[in-house]
């Protein structure tokens, strides 16, 4: 589709845009909104997710962070707590640990130790995710961590639309939201065909993004292709590994993007499942303890007299994610075939 | 000493354990009305001295001088002793209900009394305190309902936070007091944030930190007096140094040959260092930082040398690490006595009445007590409902919390 094919009020964005424009338009919508992290900005973020807001809106809605993840995190729940909406950004997930005390025991905590009294209503943006070459603290997954923490939603797109759409979502919601973005899908889909050019969401059809409010609601999935051979439920980067996978092996699967990790979307899972009665769970994220099991724990809870053959996970290694072996770790199309030929085997 | 000699691992200790005595030279002590009073665009750097010094106003005899001694009101001066003396009795009933099991824990704040109560009657309606958990004073000075308190404590069917939290984590957003957490100084942070806000949205409210000697040595005490220097926040940052974190004496803490106050003067931040149980420099130390906040000038640094004269908690047992007698050999006394003694000397207040007031606070927390009793205490039957424990984890309930509730059968 060219840019003349877009439907009107659309712009072809990559996802760096559309979350850019989402922030933009709270920005705009509400004098709440603040945008702050480090290097977010006058530079505009090390990612230009933030790239024009501070000349826009001015450094007291956008400004720059010192180096403390802590301070970043805890400050926010102090303006969300004075009634503000921070939309604070962590440079990268891997390095959103320092925030976990605050995140855990403070933003999660809040509206419940107090009984309604103080709230979070706040963002926290991160990017995640590995097939870059990033190696041990530019790679990680942590949605496990905070999909463990109640009181926080934790929510992953997978392409500009929905970036957007749900960032809006997320800002708007009375939540704590961990809003981790695919690094790896910033500017363009990616199905973990590392040897292959890498296609822009510019020449992708899936580039079209309304230019002003709309937003994407959470705890809904969407089905990114529809099957009936088995169900892929995954998140983020691997959803364009599922499809991949899907469409080279010529297996008829339904590839679930759970976009809302937890809270989830239960019955759009389990529907799929019980009409194709078998599952595969995908994340990058490595596997013991990750999101993966509880996704499998429900599945067999929710539809084992469904289910033909046992749940399989195709995840990142229990390992720290590595340099040299990127394609070794991550999950790529090969790893996901051969999963859904064992699945269909049985 | 040769360059060979080997290295040896420094590891503070208290100057006295039990069955000794402290040796309390230690404490910088200025005499009263020695520290000077900076303008209030002070700079960090001016501070200098003064963090090392202590600002006190009353001195041996209950007079008030120097130039931190100002026109106080006299019902101000009042309505701290009444608050002192209530938090006190407040206090001592609830050790008593704890030790009778209608509670399964409590935090005194015997003899720090003037600290929070100071600084409250210095801040106005709207501005908000990061408590811990030992500035209850906050809430009693602010006229806080003690029967609801006391139902929180005892975790009882009219518990305002309905059983969720551990007795003492009050919360109370009409009184300017942010909800209490167990974790150690993230509240600290949380207020620079607050403050913050109130700038980006061109309020009038400043905000009050509040954090222990033994919880500085936290991260979150760092990134707190980044932030407020970096964004000149409206924010004090109080620090009181009660010399005891639990068990560990302050220099553990990294308070030896240093004061607390000297940190904030590192990061920038005017700081002082002030008698924390001097209701009148409190008030008049906390005037000024509220007032520089209030002005733009950004945040303040203030170190309250106080001392924790009960057990650290209903679970603790003091005898075991520190002398017996410490509070009592503490060189800056009783709070409630110092103040007594200064009312006393301007004809503002008597024995009798004191006696009389203290008592009378005695009864009406207790009546207070009874009454928060008819709707329950720990382990009995009137107590918030199971259904309670899902509610306000997310703004509305999800699908699996509705599920487990039904679980339950709640």
């Amino acid at each position: 589709m060219s840019q003349t094919e877009l439907p009107t009020g659309t712009a072809p964005m990559t996802m760096i845009q559309s979350l850019r424009s989402a922030m933009d338009v709270m920005l705009a919508r509400s004098d709440d909104v603040v945008v702050f992290g480090q290097d977010v900005g006058y530079f505009g973020g090390v990612f230009r997710c933030t790239d024009g807001l501070q000349a826009k809106y001015g450094k007291h809605r956008v400004f720059d962070a010192p180096i403390s993840e802590t301070g970043i995190a805890g400050a926010a729940i102090g303006m969300a707590a004075y009634g503000l909406r921070p939309v604070a950004e962590i440079q990268f997930a891997d390095y959103i640990y320092p925030a976990y005390d605050q995140i855990a025991s403070e933003a999660a905590r809040l509206r419940y130790r107090s009984r309604g009294m103080f709230t979070a209503p706040l963002v926290f943006r991160t990017p995640c995710g590995g097939g870059i070459y990033g190696g041990q603290t530019h790679s990680q997954s942590p949605e496990a961590i905070f999909a463990h923490v109640c009181g926080v939603r934790t929510v992953m797109p997978s392409n500009p639309y929905d970036a957007k759409g749900l960032l809006i979502s997320s800002i708007e919601n009375d939540d704590p939201v961990i809003f981790l973005e695919p690094k790896r899908l910033y500017n363009g889909p990616f199905d973990g065909h590392h040897d292959r050019p890498v296609v822009s969401w510019g020449k992708h059809p899936g580039n079209a993004v309304p230019e002003g409010y709309y937003s994407v609601p959470l705890d809904k999935a969407a089905v990114a292709r529809e099957g009936s051979q088995l169900t892929i439920v995954t998140y983020g980067t691997t959803v364009w590994v599922a499809l991949a996978a899907a469409e080279e092996a010529g297996i008829d699967a339904e590839v679930i993007d759970l976009r809302s990790l937890w809270p989830l979307d239960y019955d759009t899972v389990m529907d799929s499942v019980k009409k194709t009665r078998r599952c595969i769970v995908l994340h990058e994220a490595t596997r013991t303890c990750g999101f993966g099991a509880e996704l499998v724990a429900l599945v067999q809870e929710h539809c084992f007299y469904h289910l033909e053959a046992p749940v399989e996970r195709v995840t990142g290694w229990d390992t720290p994610y590595p340099h040299a072996q990127e394609w070794d770790y991550f999950p790529g199309p090969a790893r996901v075939i051969d999963a859904m030929r064992r699945v269909l085997e049985d | 000493m040769s360059a060979s000699s080997s290295l040896h691992l420094h590891v503070p200790e208290p100057s006295a354990r039990p069955g000794q005595t402290t040796d309390f030279s230690y404490l910088k002590l200025s005499p009263a009305g020695a520290v000077a009073k900076p303008p209030l665009d002070v700079t960090a750097a001016q501070t200098a001295a003064l963090a090392d010094q202590l600002v006190r106003v009353l001195d041996d005899d209950g007079n008030a001088v120097g130039p931190w001694a100002e026109d106080i009101d006299d019902q101000l001066l009042l309505d701290a002793m009444h608050a002192m003396l209530k938090t006190r009795a407040y206090d001592a009933r609830l050790v008593i209900a704890q030790r009778q099991k209608k509670t399964s824990f409590y935090i005194q704040c015997l003899g720090e009394e003037a600290i929070a109560i100071g600084q409250t009657l210095a801040l106005r309606d709207g501005d908000m305190h990061f408590p811990t958990y030992r500035q209850q004073g906050i809430l009693i000075a602010k006229g806080a309902p003690l029967v609801e308190m006391m139902c929180q404590v005892l975790s009882n069917a009219a518990d305002p936070l309905k059983g969720r939290q551990l007795p003492i984590m009050y919360s109370y957003k009409e009184h300017g007091f942010f909800t209490i957490s167990g974790n150690l100084t993230t509240q600290y942070i949380q207020a620079v944030g607050w403050a913050m806000a109130s700038a980006i949205k061109g309020d009038t409210k400043i905000a009050a930190a509040w954090v222990g000697d033994g919880a500085t040595a936290e991260g979150d005490f760092h990134a707190a007096l980044t932030f407020a220097h970096v964004y000149r926040a409206p924010v004090i940052l109080n620090v009181v140094n009660n010399q005891w974190a639990i068990s560990t004496f302050q220099a553990i803490a990294g308070g030896e040959n240093t004061t607390f106050a000297a940190r904030g003067v590192g990061y920038g931040i005017p700081s002082l260092r002030v008698d924390g149980n001097d209701l009148l420099a409190v008030y008049a130390v906390s005037r000024w930082a509220a007032e520089r906040a209030r002005s733009n000038l950004g945040p303040t640094l203030v170190e309250w040398v106080t001392y924790r004269a009960g057990p650290h908690s209903t679970s603790d047992d003091p005898s075991k690490y520190r002398p017996a007698d410490d509070a009592q050999r503490f060189p800056l006394g009783d709070p409630i006595e110092r103040l007594k003694q200064h009312l006393v000397k301007r004809g503002l207040w008597s024995e009798e009445r004191h006696e009389q007031t203290r008592a009378g606070y005695d009864a009406e927390i207790s009546r207070a007590l009874k009454e928060a009793e008819t709707h329950g205490a720990l382990g009995s039957e009137l107590r918030p409902g199971p259904a309670e424990m899902f509610n306000d984890v997310y703004k509305d309930m999800p699908e699996h919390l509705r599920r487990q509730r039904q679980q339950l059968g709640a």
